[in-house]
C-alpha cells in the first residue's frame, strides 16, 4: 500500500476529536509531506461534510495552495492560518480562503484564528493539520509550546475535531517529544517501500 | 418613542440574574454574563478594543429582543455605525428598528446649553438628568457611554466627579440597566480611569491592554473587578474578528511585558 494510502486509511479509521502525530523522515521529506498532503486535503479531506483548516508555518499557504490545487482538492473545503507569510515578507497577495498571523509566536492568535474558522465553516468533519510542530518548536520556547499544544489540542477533542500534527522525527527533541506523547492518541510514521 | 418591557431582576438562591453579553468568552470568564444592573469601567489605551467590546455587547442584546443605547461622546454616531457595519454580527435592521439607538452627547450639550469648559454643579445635574430621561426614553436595558474619561474631563473636581457617578450608578441600576462606560488610559496609567475616582464607585472594571512577546504585541482582557458574581481574574487574549471577539488563555511560558 503506498503511504498516502495508508495513512488516509488510518486517519479514516480514527474517531471524531482524535488527535495524531504524523512522523515525517527528514531524508524523504518531500515525498513524505506530498503523501501527508495527498491523505489530509485529497483523501479525507474530501469527505462528504468534511471541512480543513490547515495551520502552515513550514511554507506560507501560498505555496501549499498550489500543491493542494495539484491535488485537485477543492477550494471551499480548506482554509488556512497562515502564520509564516509575514515574517517571511511574502504578503503580497494573500489568498481569499486564509487568515494571517504576524508570527508564528503569536501562538494565542493562532488559537483565536482556528476558533474563527471553525465557527465559520461549521461542518461536522472538522479536520486541523498543523504544519509543523518542529517549525513552532523554532520561534517558541519550549514551556510556552507545551502550554499551546495541551490547551488546543483538549480543546479540540472536546469539539469533535480531527488534529493532525506533523512531526519531523530526527528533529525532534526528547522533550518535544514528550509533549507529543501526552497530547496525541496516535502516531503515524510515514514508512516507504513496504509492500 | 416607546417604553420597552423591562424584566425584574431575579435573585434565585442568591445567584443575581445574567445580562448575557453575548460574547462568549466574556460570559465564560464571568460566569454566564455580567450581573444584571451592574455598571462596568471598560478601560483601556488607544487601539485595545474598548469601543468594539462595547458596540458588540450592545448589538447581542438587541439581537435578543432589549432595548440599548449607545451615548456617543467622541465619534459621530454614523462613522460608529459605519464601522459596525464591517461586522458580520451587525444587522441595519436593529438600529432601523429602534433596537440599537446612537446618541451624539455633543448635541445634548449643544441643547442643555453646556458651554463652558468646566461644568457647574447645575449643569452636571442637567447633564445626569438627561441621560437618565433618554434611558428611560429609550427603554434601555443596555447602555454605552464612550467615553466616560471626556464627560468626566469637563466635570474635572474629584468630588463632582464621584457624586456624578454615584448618582449615575444609582439612577441606572433603578432603571434595570446593565451599563459599560469606557475609559480611556494611557498605556502605563497604573490606574483604571482619568481622575482613578470612577474605579471605585463602579461594579465593575474590565481591562483591555496589550501584552508584548519578543516584540509582537498581543491584545490582552483581564477582569479586574465584578460585584454580584465570582469570575476570572486571568488574562486573556483577544482577537476582532469579523465575526465578533473572540478570546483564548494566555499562554504563561513566554517572556511577557505589559
Amino acid at each position: 500500500m503506498a503511504p498516502d494510502d495508508e495513512i488516509g486509511e488510518r486517519l479514516r479509521q480514527l474517531a471524531g476529536g482524535s488527535a495524531v502525530a504524523i512522523r515525517l523522515n527528514p531524508r524523504e521529506y518531500a515525498d513524505d509531506y506530498f503523501a501527508v498532503l495527498n491523505a489530509t486535503l485529497r483523501d479525507v479531506g474530501s469527505e462528504t461534510n468534511a471541512h480543513t483548516i490547515y495551520v502552515s508555518v513550514t511554507n506560507p499557504a501560498s505555496l501549499v495552495w498550489s500543491l493542494a490545487q495539484a491535488l485537485d482538492v477543492d477550494p471551499t473545503r480548506l482554509s488556512f492560518v497562515d502564520a509564516i507569510s509575514h515574517i517571511m515578507m511574502n504578503y503580497r497577495d494573500p489568498l481569499p480562503n486564509a487568515t494571517y498571523v504576524e508570527s508564528p509566536r503569536m501562538l494565542e492568535d493562532i488559537m483565536l484564528r482556528i476558533e474563527y474558522l471553525l465557527r465559520k465553516h461549521p461542518s461536522p468533519r472538522q479536520i486541523l493539520v498543523i504544519d509543523s510542530v518542529n517549525s513552532l518548536a523554532i520561534h517558541n520556547p519550549q514551556d510556552l509550546l507545551s502550554e499551546f499544544f495541551h490547551i488546543l489540542v483538549n480543546n479540540l477533542k472536546s469539539r469533535q475535531v480531527l488534529t493532525v500534527l506533523l512531526v519531523v522525527s530526527e528533529d525532534t527533541g526528547s522533550e518535544l517529544n514528550q509533549m507529543l506523547g501526552l497530547v496525541v492518541d496516535e502516531s503515524i510514521e510515514v514508512v516507504r517501500g513496504r509492500q | 418613542m416607546a417604553t420597552a418591557a423591562r424584566p425584574e431582576p431575579a435573585d434565585a438562591g442568591g445567584i443575581r440574574e445574567r445580562c448575557v453579553t453575548g460574547i462568549e468568552g466574556l460570559d465564560n470568564i464571568l460566569g454566564g454574563g455580567i450581573p444584571r444592573g451592574n455598571l462596568v469601567l471598560v478601560a483601556g489605551s488607544v487601539g485595545t478594543g474598548k469601543t468594539t467590546l462595547c458596540l458588540e455587547f450592545l448589538v447581542r442584546g438587541a439581537e435578543k429582543g432589549e432595548r440599548t443605547l449607545f451615548l456617543s461622546v467622541t465619534e459621530a454616531s454614523a462613522k460608529l455605525i459605519e464601522n459596525l457595519s464591517t461586522f458580520e454580527f451587525f444587522r441595519q435592521d436593529l438600529v432601523s428598528s429602534g433596537a440599537l439607538v446612537f446618541v451624539d452627547v455633543p448635541q445634548i450639550y449643544d441643547r442643555l446649553g453646556l458651554n463652558h469648559e468646566e461644568l457647574t454643579v447645575e449643569e452636571i445635574d442637567l447633564l445626569l438628568k438627561s441621560f437618565l430621561d433618554l434611558v428611560k426614553e429609550v427603554g434601555a436595558q443596555r447602555v454605552i457611554v464612550d467615553s466616560l474619561t471626556s464627560v468626566c474631563y469637563r466635570i474635572r473636581r474629584d468630588e463632582r466627579i464621584r457624586d456624578f457617578m454615584l448618582k449615575l450608578s444609582q439612577g441606572l441600576a433603578a432603571l434595570g440597566c446593565t451599563t459599560l462606560l469606557v475609559s480611556e488610559i494611557g498605556q502605563s496609567a497604573g490606574r483604571y480611569s482619568l481622575h482613578g475616582v470612577e474605579e471605585a464607585i463602579v461594579d465593575g472594571v474590565i481591562l483591555l491592554g496589550n501584552a508584548r512577546r519578543q516584540g509582537d504585541i498581543l491584545r490582552i482582557l483581564q477582569v479586574v473587578k465584578m460585584r454580584g458574581t465570582s469570575h476570572s481574574r486571568a488574562q486573556y487574549v483577544m482577537e476582532l474578528t469579523p465575526i465578533g471577539l473572540l478570546m483564548a488563555p494566555h499562554l504563561k511560558g513566554g517572556r511577557q511585558e505589559t
